[in-house]
């Protein structure tokens, strides 16, 4: 069986069409929704600048509820769609299964997340992202979110039967892609997500309208979390797959091993799922030994794996890059890397935020003790802008710079902007992400709308200090957001007025910022090569960081009053 | 190359390099680590929290404080005549939240132990107490018993952290501790 599909002149990929206008809208509209989130995520970031203050407590409320809402899984979740149906149809050379089913899922999206979103935007559902009950929305807040959630599932059904298409109509050669690996962890997270999402949604929306009576609030939380968690989990298995699919496409990076990559995607799928009790940490009725066998995902397995891959990624380009010559000391194949090409500085920025700020804080404040010190306040969300927005959302803005002319066909206008937006975006997440976590160390809390606390019957001040906290993060809050802007603008102006590539004749075309593309085509890879000395290096220093970090964290809390 | 099926079918089979071997191990053995530093905390550390807790309704546990505070009442402070509450030592303190105040207020010594309980009578709430920066999560309809030891004194805020609605940043409550005499 055949269908429309076309060669693509970068890649040699046979790409179905029928896939392809599907990665396309899915990736819009996870743009479309980024910009949205992200210009709430800045109202949220000025209202709780001291200085500025900007809305009013019930618009900050539903605001913030909206952003996170909109990013945390509308934006994730359709450009995870996107990259999906990319590893599967495209990397396996195959059509894109059931398009039809692809589609109602698309819709299905798409409804169920306008739904939610204008719920929210009435302001009579402020009730956060996480909607602990007893608090209650409006019942079409539930629904939205299932309704979304079975969009996705459709996706997820799209992706596997593709697998089984490709594999019975053998359009590829033994194992599937690494990528395709890393996107089939993704999946199967999501499958799992989604299951625990409807299993507390579903009763809380029958709580909603009356048919249920009483949901326990413990009982909603550790369900919830399995949604909540798992589908930042999701982001992470989909952001690493993202990683080396860079790594190949402007290196010819091979992974060093095919069998630890592929193991340590497999522990994500075996224990990320247990860091529903990151979020339990210090609530009633639930044992030490409960918190700690699923806060540390069971021996820290799931970490260790992330640390795999945090050398991996890097080891397989320095080891390609070695190749190509770059041999001299430690770093000259780092040093020699395209810095100005924004596929390469997203991926490569996002790698080290991801961990340093994202990885490190989310371990160390998962451990059952420490988190008595961190609950609630704003280092959490320092930790997860690490994770999310300097990880995940970087991550796909680079990959993005490679699909717009790839598969959209279309120049990026303003290179210029292209080259310095990943910095810029960078910057500002990473600078959101230390001065949360220092104002949630001085004991700021998070989704909080006065930390002057002036409507109190009750007074209490914050050190100077934690408000000086709050105006740095509304500084890089801005910072982040031009980069944010910068992004939409290029990509969506690009889509819109870029040069279709395929009608420049081919000389006179300027070369796409992944001009390296064909050189993927060759077998540079790591086969045989072992030094990866630079890497390493740079990953004892991260562990030197790493358990630093960790035992200073133990000190803060053993200096603060006995607790038993 | 990540991006095309693996070059050897036979993948598995092949030897893994010696740095990645040894990353893997480190990273184990780290993880061990930290694994064994909560079990070890709870042997040796001064700050656990104790598991204890109780199903109640919201109702029985307002009527516990309640009784608490008339009990060991010392006076009254602001203009919602809030009791500040001074309990002996070693006894069970009873705080509850709800919408959207701490109730009441606790003078405590320094150095000596109490048996803090908490609840909430809606909501989920967030104890917060600043600066030493100790967070609780407070449920409705579950008594949580936490054995607190102050070892600084002074006066002590108590916010919520726990998002409970639109008056959410109005909720304030305080902490005593005098030094032992």
């Amino acid at each position: 069986m055949t269908s429309p599909y076309r060669i693509c002149p970068d890649t040699g990929f046979k790409v179905d069409l029928a896939g392809e206008k599907l990665i396309k809208w899915n990736a819009v509209t996870s743009i479309v929704f980024l910009a949205i989130g992200g210009l709430l995520g800045f109202l949220v970031a000025l209202t709780r600048w001291p200085e500025i203050h900007l809305l009013g407590a019930d618009d900050f409320y539903m605001v913030l509820t909206a952003h996170g809402i909109v990013i945390l899984l509308v934006w994730l979740i359709y450009f995870e769609m996107a990259l999906l149906y990319f590893a599967s149809s495209i990397l396996l050379n195959v059509r894109l299964a059931l398009p039809k089913l692809a589609w109602l899922g698309y819709w299905l999206m798409t409804i169920g997340a306008l739904l939610t979103v204008v719920i929210v935007l009435q302001g009579e559902s402020n009730v956060m992202f996480t909607s602990y009950v007893p608090m209650q929305a409006d019942p079409l807040f539930y629904i939205g979110i299932i309704v979304f959630a079975v969009g996705a599932l459709c996706g997820c059904a799209v992706f596997f039967a593709t697998l089984v298409i490709a594999k019975a109509e053998k359009t590829y050669e033994g194992s599937i892609p690494l990528v395709t690996f890393g996107a089939m962890t993704a999946a199967i997270i999501a499958v799992f997500t989604i299951a625990s999402g409807a299993v507390i949604l579903i009763p809380t929306f029958l709580w909603s309208v009356g048919l249920i009576a009483y949901i326990d609030p413990l009982m909603y939380k550790v369900i919830w979390w399995a949604m909540g968690h798992s589908s930042q989990q999701i982001n992470v298995a989909a952001h690493i797959a993202v990683w080396y699919a860079i790594a190949a496409i402007l290196f010819g990076a091979k992974p060093l091993s095919e069998k630890v990559s592929r193991f340590a995607f497999l522990m994500y799928i075996l224990f990320l799922q247990l860091a529903s009790a990151h979020h339990l940490l210090v609530e009633p009725g639930l044992s030490s030994e409960w918190k700690i066998v699923n806060t540390s995902y069971l021996l820290y397995l799931a970490v260790m794996a992330s640390m795999i891959h945090g050398l991996t990624v890097p080891g397989a380009i320095e080891a390609a890059q070695r190749k190509k010559g770059y041999t001299n000391g430690l770093f000259e194949w780092l040093r020699k890397a395209p810095w100005g090409n924004p596929v390469f500085s997203g991926m490569f920025i996002s790698l080290v935020l991801f961990g340093v700020l994202g990885g490190i804080t989310g371990v160390i404040m998962g451990q059952e003790q420490v988190n008595i010190i961190v609950h609630n306040t704003l280092y959490v969300p320092g930790h997860f802008h690490g994770t999310v927005a300097a990880g995940t959302t970087l991550a796909f803005m680079a990959i993005t710079y490679w699909l717009v002319p790839v598969l959209f066909r279309r120049e990026l206008i303003l290179p210029g902007w292209a080259k310095w937006q990943p910095y810029f975006f960078g910057l500002g997440v990473a600078g959101i992400s230390l001065a949360m976590m220092g104002a949630g160390t001085l004991g700021i809390s998070r989704r909080h709308w006065d930390i002057t606390y002036a409507d109190a019957a009750i007074k209490f001040d914050h050190p100077a200090l934690a408000h000086l906290m709050m105006g740095i993060n509304g500084v890089f809050a801005t910072i982040a957001t031009i980069g944010g802007v910068m992004f939409v603008v290029v990509i969506v102006g690009s889509l819109l007025w870029g040069k279709n590539r395929d009608e420049v004749p081919a000389a006179a075309a300027p070369e796409p910022p992944v001009a390296d593309v064909p050189s993927a085509m060759t077998a540079h890879g790591s086969a045989g090569v072992a030094n990866v000395s630079g890497t390493f290096t740079l990953a004892l220093i991260f562990l030197a960081v790493f358990v630093l970090y960790f035992f200073v964290n133990w000190k803060f809390l053993a200096s603060t009053w006995g607790l038993s | 190359m990540s991006i095309y099926p693996p070059e050897d079918r036979i993948w598995w089979s092949k030897p893994v390099e010696k740095t990645e071997v040894l990353w893997v191990t480190i990273a184990f053995i780290w993880g061990l680590i930290m694994f064994f530093m909560m079990p070890y905390w709870h042997l040796t550390g001064d700050q656990n929290l104790s598991n204890e807790a109780y199903k109640i309704t919201a109702d029985k546990y307002a009527e516990k404080t309640e009784a608490f505070a008339k009990k060991y009442q010392v006076r009254v402070e602001g203009d919602n005549d809030v009791p500040v509450v001074k309990p002996p030592a070693g006894s069970d303190v009873y705080m509850l939240a709800r919408l959207w105040d701490w109730w009441p207020i606790l003078e405590l010594e320094k150095g000596k132990s109490y048996r803090l309980h908490l609840s909430s009578l809606d909501y989920q709430h967030g104890f917060s107490l600043q600066p030493e920066n100790i967070n609780l999560q407070v449920h409705p309809n579950y008594d949580m018993v936490v054995t607190i030891t102050p070892t600084s004194s002074g006066e002590f805020g108590i916010i919520c952290n726990e998002f409970c609605g639109s008056g959410h940043h109005t909720m304030v409550g305080k902490m005593y501790v005098k030094d032992s005499k």
